[in-house]
């Protein structure tokens, strides 16, 4: 596997921490009262999008899932068009009508989110197919959760893009639960890596809270599906800090010992780490991100805070062309 | 004029948009060399290859899904699932997904795909090849449902269907594949939204969809023996429905009936009556009549089948209880 050079990872690391604040931002403002709905946060998992993300053209194109924030922002979203979606106002990504859970970003390549497990791995295919038929050379990439893995939506969708040699990546971000239950009850695999044998595609396993692991396997795949090589599903271990949503405390079905164990190998301090201690980033810049970030997301609250909401006259509208 | 079947006006179809616009694609199960099931896409395979006369696996949700995905990014693919019995499968993408896909993004996306799949009983195909599905697809918001009749609307409304930007249920029926009628040699659409009075009548206004319009026609001539008069109107879009031309008839006859092969509770006469009921309550001289197919799976044995499907004699039998004879 290619070594990742520095200024690679310090995006990515520049793309980790801008998920993480928005998300801790979001996760506020939901607290506050001010996002109406649920909101499945992506907290602890950051290194796989950003990681992934770092290898895209901005004409690729990315799918997600309800869990997808932190793929959206590092395709390249604005902080205040996603606050202003969760805030349900009409100058969000869907004008309010998607959410947190249905964000598109249609001028990002950024092809929604879908709360319907597993649904968006057929439509990476087709979308695969669809730049395949027109020669475009873009790649697309089905972020899904492990659990996504079960579906026979997945299976259906893998066996079109294998079949068909299709230009796209399905990236599981695998944080070991599919909402409470975990993959020894609903798997007899060790490995999820290993459901792309079923499609006779390269399945490849790695640590997902490792951002230069993560990017060397991305660069990879990406790269090879760019050049006509067809499919790879890449499984992403990870770990996610919250609950289910905001409203499950994530405890029932995990021990507070698991979840802090977890936290002792946070991605994005793990990055930091090594990016201070090889001299690629300092003190000082990262303290520079984060306060231009926290600026960022005031801006932002205050961005949704004031927009409007959607006109009730409107509900009807965009139904049918 | 010159006389096509069902079958053949809806491949002049396809092969028309495919030649007119690279974009369009064909995309389903068995479509290609096998010419589907009902051989509706014989010889596109040879005149355009196999990339856009494209097998699947048989995967309907994938289908459903890859058609979605390709649509998202410019292309206009015509997905074909078999039987509608077989769409179940692919309700999620169909319901969950390409229905909702343009609304969710606030207008920013079209979403302009066909999915073509053909239903109906009467062949002793069994209770997994022979049911009528369509007030499933008409319930759902986003949607356009058509159901042609004859060979004319088959070929005007899929070219229709195929340029539209909106997500198109076609539902074809499998005993017309072989029903003869004019198609003009020259290029015609369709119009969808708009519903067709396919006989001018006085007594009886008759809105019947699909193969059953052909039912109300031999009917319509039964009762006019009789004395009996029916204008007989075919919706041919469902969803949304052209109400106007029904509302207009009913005023003018004072009597309605509505007839579909699909069982009868939650069927798409439900909803016709519905809106007869809230919009022209005070025309009518005498109650809604429906003639549908009994509340039943439909049964292998042709007797049995023969009995759960509404016919000809039914819809008689229906029009002289609304005249009161």
């Amino acid at each position: 596997m290619e070594k990742i050079d520095n200024d690679k990872l310090k995006e990515i690391y520049r793309t980790m921490v801008r998920i993480r604040a928005f998300e801790e931002r979001a996760i506020a403002e939901y607290r506050k009262g001010n996002c109406p709905g649920f909101i499945h946060a992506s907290v602890g998992q950051e290194a796989i999008p950003a990681a992934v993300c770092a290898f895209l053209r901005e004409d690729d194109y990315i799918l997600t899932t309800h869990r997808g924030h932190g793929d959206i922002v590092a395709k390249g979203a604005r902080l205040d068009r996603m606050m202003a979606e969760l805030y349900a106002r009409e100058t969000g990504y869907c004008k309010g009508r998607g959410g947190s859970m249905h964000i598109v970003a249609a001028d990002l390549n950024m092809l929604g989110a879908t709360a319907i497990v597993g649904a968006g791995v057929p439509i990476a295919s087709g979308v695969a197919l669809g730049c395949k038929m027109q020669n475009l050379d873009r790649v697309t990439v089905c972020f899904i959760g492990d659990a996504a893995t079960c579906t026979g939506a997945f299976h259906e969708g893998l066996g079109m893009a294998a079949v068909f040699d299709l230009p796209v990546v399905f990236v599981c971000e695998n944080n070991k639960y599919g909402m409470s239950t975990p993959q020894k009850d609903y798997t007899k695999l060790e490995t999820l890596a290993d459901r792309a044998k079923a499609h006779a595609i390269p399945g490849v396993s790695v640590d997902g809270n490792d951002a230069e692991a993560v990017a060397g396997a991305a660069s990879e795949a990406i790269e090879r599906a760019r050049n006509g090589k067809g499919p790879t599903l890449i499984d992403a271990a990870t770990y996610r800090y919250h609950g289910h949503h905001m409203g499950d405390p994530g405890t029932s079905y995990r021990s507070k010992a698991e979840i802090e164990e977890y936290q002792k190998f946070d991605p994005i301090e793990r990055l930091q780490k090594c990016l201070l201690e090889s001299g690629v980033i300092t003190e000082a810049e990262i303290e520079g991100l984060r306060g231009s970030l926290a600026k960022e997301l005031d801006e932002a609250v205050r961005f949704a805070a004031e927009s409007p909401e959607p006109k009730v006259e409107d509900a009807l509208e965009n139904i049918y062309c | 004029m010159r006389e096509l079947t069902y079958r053949e006006a809806l491949r002049e179809a396809l092969r028309e948009e495919l030649l007119r616009d690279e974009k369009v694609f064909l995309f389903g199960e068995d479509i290609a060399e096998y010419s589907g099931a009902y051989k509706v896409t014989q010889g596109l395979v040879e005149e355009f290859g196999h990339d856009r006369v494209r097998n699947t696996p048989l995967a309907e949700q994938g289908v459903a899904g890859g058609a979605l995905g390709a649509a998202l990014v410019g292309m206009r693919p015509v997905a074909e699932i078999m039987y509608i019995d077989f769409s179940l499968l692919a309700l999620d993408q169909v319901f969950n997904q390409i229905a909702k896909f343009r609304y969710m993004t606030g207008g920013a996306v079209k979403v302009p795909l066909v999915i073509r799949t053909q239903g109906g009983g009467g062949r002793s195909a069994g209770l997994h090849h022979s049911q009528s599905l369509e007030a499933l697809y008409v319930h759902i918001p986003g949607l356009i449902v058509v159901m042609p009749s004859n060979p004319y609307d088959a070929k005007g409304l899929l070219k229709s269907s195929i340029r539209d930007d909106n997500p198109v249920i076609f539902i074809e029926h499998k005993n017309l594949y072989n029903m003869n009628g004019d198609v003009p040699e020259e290029e015609y659409l369709v119009p969808l939204w708009k519903a067709d009075v396919k006989r001018q009548g006085d007594d009886i206004t008759v809105v019947a969809t699909s193969q059953c319009v052909s039912l109300a026609l031999q009917a319509a001539g039964t009762l006019q023996k009789d004395g009996i008069s029916l204008e007989v109107i075919d919706p041919r879009t469902l969803r949304p429905l052209d109400e106007k031309p029904v509302l207009e008839s009913l005023k003018k006859t004072g009597r309605i009936m509505i007839v579909h092969e699909a069982c009868r509770t939650g069927g798409y006469g439900a909803e016709v009556a519905a809106i007869v009921a809230e919009k022209a309550f005070d025309y009518l001289d005498a109650p809604i009549k429906r003639v549908t197919a009994l509340d039943s799976p439909i049964p292998f044995n042709p007797r049995l089948e023969d009995y759960v499907l509404p016919n000809e004699g039914d819809i008689v039998n229906g029009a002289l209880e609304l005249m009161g004879k």
